[in-house]
């Protein structure tokens, strides 16, 4: 690996094939002329190599390490078409107020990837790489698939606009809230609060990342309990109403037994975790399809790579390869909640949900146009600390294709859960009622609220609890093309 | 019980000057709006009796308003009328936006059924009062 530690090449001019190390950018993985196809796929790294590592050789050696190469010549390349399958690093960008750091922009020929996996996909774009010692950090910032791949894919198994034909919900942001405490409620209490929060007003409740099968609560007694809160709600309101059912489990045998027994009980929707793994978020995107059932993700687990800039895969990439395998709903960040999320990044997430076609937009870290093919649309949804008192900023930000999910916010009102959720909903309908009218949300959504809350006093009662509350923190993961670090507000 | 089906059930029922605005919204989006009403207020019964077409080239509110008028003078009072706006943007093709403008004076609501079935599972009914009368008589 010495070779990588010095800009100058040391040897004499020797052949290509000649046995022993070679720079990888004079093995064909640095290609400053190479002029990507349409049918390329474009990967964006953030590399940060070794002190003295030069940055073109570093990215050429993560083209290298991604496709075919390995840390010294090889004979048998000469026995298949080579050129064609070494990716190309083409492009090498210094970043943006950040020594020590290059965007690498990476070509890779469409015969390196299997139609419809994701789990190919990865294998090459985040495998072995992002080991690679002359690296200090490595990070997968964005991607550009080419519409020749994405038609191998299915895409999302119900997708926005069906899922709002078959819940009959248009105009709005549809309203949830996970079941608190996340843990230790028995089956039968835990419909209680299935129950109230849907009678209130509510169009689902969710059940948390880690409500599975545990001694407190098998999943059957869940089941049961949620489906006869969500009929008896149905029936108060005459409104179509759903529960996430998680069918996260061990084996995926038994993830299709507990899907199996949703859509028995007449489930419409079920959720799983992104813990569960590629393969299998696309195998119950599969299962969802044949049986007519939304599909929600959990997007546990994902900010132990995409919080962090230097290292690991961007939420966006994460995104793109969901909305590929067909899940329904996808947790997108809130902004102004209590977990991690930029205002403009998080935009980025929430355009390549939602559009068909989404152009490059460095400022919202999108590098690359984005064509879906009339992939169907990913539902955002926005969960985590928030409340009604901030229904302005929400639907600014965060506009009317999302669900909003007020757990705490819900849960916590001090008059009872099906108060919390008609606050949420009297706030929602008025904001959308009003921006629908041409006012201006942003500067008069405090006085919107408070005037829908003269005819709602569970509505006044939300405001007076948590009219404070903001989680107004940096973020960590920002855009590199805007100028000031962007704060929550 | 209040049916909250539509976008604005939560809020107070809608003045005319209200509903014109909302269709306006609709109008300068490029949306056709359309004026249904039914008896059958089952939260699955999807296909409402359509008060003429969808009014594709209707470019004033008051347009609209003036037809939901004449719908009211045949229907309201033992219907549920509803205002929808149909985008015909692709990869959309489907309602944008969808609210209830009247409701009958009385809401019965509705009752659920349980039958018990294999192990715990219960099939669930969801049965209009209204609706066991025959259509045209239920309010």
């Amino acid at each position: 690996m010495t070779t990588l530690e010095t800009t100058k090449p040391t040897e004499k001019k020797r052949d290509r094939y000649s046995a022993g190390v070679m720079e990888y950018r004079k093995m064909g993985y640095w290609q400053p002329d190479y002029e990507p196809k349409d049918t390329d796929v474009i990967a964006l790294f953030r590399v940060t190599p070794q002190d003295g590592v030069d940055p073109i050789e570093a990215s050429a050696a993560v083209a290298g390490e991604s496709s075919t190469a390995t840390w010294t010549v090889v004979w048998t390349d000469r026995l298949t078409a080579c050129d064609k399958y070494r990716a190309k690093c083409y492009r090498v960008d210094p970043v943006p107020n950040t020594p020590g750091s290059w965007f690498a922009y990476i070509a890779y020929d469409l015969d390196l990837f299997e139609n419809g996996s994701i789990a190919n996909l990865s294998a090459s774009i985040i495998g072995n790489v992002f080991g690679f010692k002359p690296l200090k950090a490595l990070r997968l910032e964005d991607m550009r698939l080419p519409v020749a791949y994405v038609k191998t894919f299915d895409g999302p198994a119900t997708g926005i606009v069906v899922e709002r034909e078959r819940l009959d919900k248009f105009g709005r942001p549809l309203l949830g809230a996970t079941v608190k405490p996340k843990l230790g409620l028995s089956g039968r209490n835990y419909g209680r609060v299935v129950y109230e929060a849907l009678k209130g007003g509510l169009d689902f409740t969710k059940d948390d990342e880690n409500i599975n099968s545990q001694p407190f609560m098998h999943w059957r007694d869940r089941f049961l309990y949620c489906m006869e809160a969500v009929n008896k709600a149905q029936a108060a309101t005459g409104e179509v109403k759903g529960t996430y059912l998680n069918v996260t489990a061990g084996t995926m045998e038994e993830m299709y037994e507990r899907a199996e027994f949703a859509k028995q009980l007449g489930s419409s929707i079920v959720m799983i975790d992104l813990i569960i793994g590629y393969t299998a978020i696309q195998s119950m995107a599969k299962w969802a399809r044949r049986n007519d059932m939304i599909l929600h993700l959990h997007r546990a687990g994902h900010s132990t790579y995409t919080r962090q800039k230097s290292h690991g895969v961007s939420f966006r990439v994460i995104t793109k390869w969901m909305r590929l395998a067909g899940v329904d709903h996808i947790h997108a960040g809130t902004v102004v909640g209590k977990l991690e999320g930029d205002p403009h990044t998080t935009k980025g997430y929430y355009d390549l949900c939602r559009e068909d076609f989404v152009p490059q937009n460095l400022a919202h870290g999108i590098f690359f146009d984005q064509d879906w093919a009339s992939t169907r649309k990913l539902m955002p949804v926005a969960s985590g600390g928030i409340h009604a008192g901030q229904m302005h900023q929400l639907i600014d930000l965060l506009g009317e294709d999302v669900v909003l999910q007020f757990g705490g916010g819900t849960i916590g009102h001090p008059m009872g859960i099906q108060a919390g959720a008609i606050a949420n909903r009297v706030a929602l309908e008025a904001m959308i009622f009003a921006r629908n009218e041409g006012r201006d949300i942003v500067n008069e959504g405090p006085e919107i609220l408070k005037a829908a809350s003269k005819h709602c006093l569970p509505l006044k009662q939300a405001l007076d609890t948590w009219k404070d509350v903001t989680f107004n923190y940096s973020s960590t993961d920002t855009p590199d093309f805007v100028p000031q670090v962007t704060a929550a507000e | 019980m209040r049916l909250t089906q539509g976008a604005f059930s939560f809020l107070p029922d809608l003045t005319d000057a209200q509903i014109a605005k909302q269709v306006q919204y609709c109008i300068d989006k490029g949306w056709a709006v359309n004026i249904e009403f039914t008896d059958d207020p089952h939260p699955r019964n999807t296909y409402w009796e359509m008060w003429g077409m969808p009014m594709f080239d209707v470019k004033d509110a008051a347009g609209i308003v003036f037809e939901l008028n004449e719908c009211r003078k045949a229907h309201a009072g033992h219907n549920y009328i509803r205002v929808s706006a149909f985008d015909s943007t692709h990869t959309w093709e489907s309602l944008r936006l969808s609210f209830i403008t009247d409701r009958p004076a009385d809401e019965p609501g509705f009752a659920l059924e349980r039958q018990e079935v294999d192990g715990r599972a219960i099939r669930y009914t969801t049965r209009s009062y209204a609706a066991q009368r025959p259509e045209g008589t239920r309010y």
